[in-house]
C-alpha cells in the first residue's frame, strides 16, 4: 500500500498573454488558469506506481478559489482524492512560504511518497520539492527522467548535464519528475464522471497552524521591484529559397561578423 | 571589504566557464571567496580574482545529492556574514542555493541574466513568461543568495590571493538521504556546452530525424548543437539537447532554428538570443516573428549550402 501526495500548482495558462499585478505579482484573475503541464507528468507517475501495486494518490494545491481547477483535472486523471489550501494570505508568498505551507499540509497527511513536477510554468524556480524535503527533513530525489519505485526504496535516474546519474533513497522521499518520464494521461469520459464523487478538503492556514505574518507577499525574502514586457522585435528580413537560400544566409550572417 | 561566496562548479578539477563569470561578477560586490566541493584547479580560480579558496574533502559531497552541500554552505554563510552569495543557476545549483538561503534565513533569486550593484545595492534581471517579460528583484532578507544563468557577463581576468583554506565540515546523516548509486559521464561532443556557446545551431522536427546537416552547420560556425522539443520526443537525439522551458535557457549571440516551428515551449528557451535566424519550409511558421533574418525553404538543402560557402570564406 503506498500514499503518495502529489502537490500540483494552478498556473496562467503559458500559451495566453500572461502579465502582471499592480504590485508585480503574477496576474492570476485575468488570464485563464489550469493545471500546470509540468505537474501533470507527476499525477501520471504517481498513479502509474500506485496502478503497479495498490495504494492511493492524493492531490494537494495551494491557490486561489480558481486553484480547484487544477485538483478536478487530477482527480479526473485518476488521482483519489483532492486537498486545497486555500487562505488570502498565502497570494504572494515567495517559494519558501510556499514549501513552509505544503510542508505542513503533506505533515497532516498519511503518506510515504510526495511527488512533484520539476517546475512550475510560470515561476518556474525549480525548488519547491527540494525546500519541502528541506522542511520536511527527507530525502529529495529531484529531476527524475526515470522513476522506479520497489518497496520502500525509490530510484530514479537524474540526466545532468555532466552525467547521468542513478539516484536512490529509502523511507518516504520526495520526488520531482521532468516530462522526460513520459507522456501524461487524458481524463476519459469515465474519469471525468469518477471526479465528481472525489473528495476534495479545504484547509486554511488555521487549520495548518501557520500564521499569516509568515507568508504572503509583504513577508517575502524577495521582492520584485518593477516589470517590464520585452521590446518587440524589429521584423526581421525574410527570404524564399530560390536556390540560393543558403548564401543569402551566410551573407546575413558575414554581414553581423559572425563568419 | 565584505567576502562574496562563490559556489564553484568544476569537473575533474576543470573549472566551468559559468563559475568564472561568478567570480567576475562577485568582485563587484567585494571580495570574492570561492567555495569548492572536490577538486578546482586553483591557479584557474586566483587567475580570477578568488582571494580565499574554501575547499571541502568529504566523500559525502560526491555520494550524496544536494542537501550535504547546502548544508555545509549554509554553515559558511552562518559563519562569514557574506556580502552576497553566488551560484550557478543548474538544477543542483539553484537546489543549493535553495536549501542554504532557507537555512540561512535568506532571501533566494534564482535564473538571473544581470546582476547590478550599486552601491550595498544588488539588482538582479530575469527573464519571464516564456521571456516575453523581464523583471528586476531584490532580496530583502538576509544575505543576497543569487542563481546567475550562463553568459550574464564575459568572464575577465584578474590576479586574486588564492589563499587555500580546507574545511572540515561534518556532514549530518539526516543529509544523507538521497545517495548517488551510479554516475555515468556525459561523452563529449568535442562541441561547445550548449548552454554556454555564443552560437548555436538547433533543429527540430523538420530534420526528419537526421541531424547531420544541423551539426554540418553548427561546427563550420564553431557552435552548439541543439533540439526542439518534438525532435527530442521523437528519440532522435537526447533530453541533453533540448532548447526550451523543460530543457536548456540559452542567451547566445546567434540561434539558428532549423526546422523548429517556434512553440512557446521552444521560444521560453531562446527568445532572448541576440540574433535570431529560423530556416524552415513553412513560411507561418510562428518562430518568423522572432527573426532577424528568415529564409523560407528547405534546410536539407539551404543548411549544406551555408556550411560549403562558410567554410569556403574560411579558406
Amino acid at each position: 500500500m503506498t500514499k503518495i501526495v502529489v502537490a500540483v500548482k494552478y498556473v496562467p495558462d503559458a500559451t495566453a498573454d500572461r502579465t502582471f499585478e499592480s504590485d508585480n505579482t503574477v496576474d492570476r484573475e485575468n488570464v485563464d488558469g489550469l493545471l500546470s503541464e509540468l505537474d501533470e507528468y507527476a499525477v501520471e507517475q504517481a498513479l502509474q506506481v500506485v496502478e503497479a501495486g495498490d495504494g492511493e494518490v492524493t492531490v494537494l494545491t495551494v491557490g486561489p478559489d480558481d486553484a480547484a481547477d487544477a485538483v478536478r483535472k487530477a482527480l479526473q486523471m485518476g488521482a483519489d482524492a483532492g486537498v486545497h489550501v486555500v487562505d488570502d494570505a498565502i497570494a504572494g508568498s515567495d517559494a519558501f512560504a510556499t514549501s513552509l505551507v505544503l510542508a505542513k499540509a503533506i505533515e497532516k497527511l498519511d503518506y510515504d511518497l510526495v511527488f512533484f513536477g520539476m517546475a512550475s510554468t510560470d515561476a518556474g524556480m525549480g525548488v519547491v520539492p527540494t525546500l519541502v524535503a528541506e522542511r520536511l527533513g527527507l530525502p529529495a530525489v529531484t529531476y527524475a527522467s526515470e522513476v522506479t519505485v520497489n518497496g520502500d526504496t525509490v530510484s530514479i535516474r537524474r540526466d545532468g548535464d555532466a552525467a547521468s546519474q542513478t539516484i536512490e533513497a529509502t523511507g518516504k522521499v520526495v520526488v520531482s519528475v521532468t516530462d522526460q518520464t513520459g507522456e501524461a494521461r487524458y481524463p476519459s469520459f469515465k474519469g471525468i464522471m469518477a471526479a465528481k464523487k472525489k473528495n476534495v478538503d479545504e484547509w486554511s492556514l488555521a487549520d495548518l497552524g501557520i500564521d499569516a505574518s509568515e507568508v504572503g507577499l509583504d513577508n517575502a525574502w524577495t521582492g520584485v521591484e518593477s516589470n517590464s514586457p520585452r521590446p518587440p522585435r524589429a521584423a526581421g528580413e525574410i527570404v524564399t529559397d530560390e536556390g540560393d537560400g543558403g548564401l543569402k544566409l551566410v551573407e546575413f550572417l558575414a554581414g553581423k561578423k559572425f563568419v | 571589504m565584505s567576502e562574496v561566496l562563490v559556489l564553484i562548479d568544476a569537473v575533474d578539477g576543470k573549472v566551468s566557464k559559468p563559475s568564472l563569470e561568478l567570480l567576475t561578477i562577485a568582485r563587484a560586490i567585494g571580495a570574492p571567496s570561492a567555495v569548492v566541493f572536490g577538486d578546482a584547479d586553483t591557479a584557474t580560480l586566483s587567475g580570477y580574482g578568488a582571494e580565499k579558496i574554501y575547499t571541502y574533502a568529504d566523500q559525502a559531497f560526491q555520494d550524496f545529492l544536494v542537501a550535504p552541500k547546502a548544508e555545509a554552505l549554509a554553515a559558511l554563510i552562518a559563519e562569514k556574514s557574506p556580502a552576497a552569495v553566488l551560484v550557478p543557476s543548474s538544477a543542483e545549483g539553484k537546489e543549493i542555493a535553495a536549501r542554504a538561503a532557507l537555512k540561512s534565513g535568506s532571501g533566494l533569486i534564482t535564473d538571473a541574466v544581470e546582476v547590478a550593484v550599486d552601491g550595498g545595492n544588488i539588482t538582479t534581471t530575469q527573464s519571464v513568461f516564456a521571456g516575453s517579460y523581464t523583471v528586476a528583484a531584490k532580496v530583502t532578507k538576509g544575505a543576497p543568495v543569487i542563481a546567475v544563468k550562463p553568459n550574464s557577463v564575459a568572464p575577465v581576468e584578474a590576479a586574486g590571493a588564492g589563499a587555500v583554506e580546507a574545511v572540515s565540515f561534518e556532514v549530518s546523516d539526516a543529509a544523507k538521504g538521497a545517495k548517488i548509486v551510479t554516475s555515468e559521464p556525459k561523452a563529449a561532443s568535442g562541441r561547445p556546452e550548449l548552454a554556454e556557446a555564443a552560437i548555436v545551431v538547433s533543429g527540430g522536427r523538420g530534420t526528419g530525424g537526421d541531424f547531420s546537416e544541423v551539426e554540418g552547420l553548427a561546427d563550420a560556425l564553431g557552435a552548439a548543437v541543439g533540439a526542439s522539443r518534438a525532435a527530442v520526443d521523437s528519440g532522435w537525439i537526447s533530453h541533453t539537447f533540448q532548447v526550451g522551458q523543460t530543457g536548456k535557457t540559452v542567451s547566445p549571440q546567434l540561434y539558428i532554428a532549423a526546422g523548429i516551428s517556434g512553440a512557446i515551449q521552444h521560444r521560453a528557451g531562446m527568445q532572448t538570443s541576440k540574433t535570431i535566424v529560423a530556416i524552415n519550409k513553412d513560411e507561418e511558421a510562428p518562430l518568423f516573428e522572432l527573426v532577424d533574418f528568415g529564409v523560407v525553404g528547405d534546410l536539407k538543402t539551404v543548411l549544406p549550402q551555408a556550411t560549403v560557402e562558410i567554410n569556403k570564406r574560411k579558406g
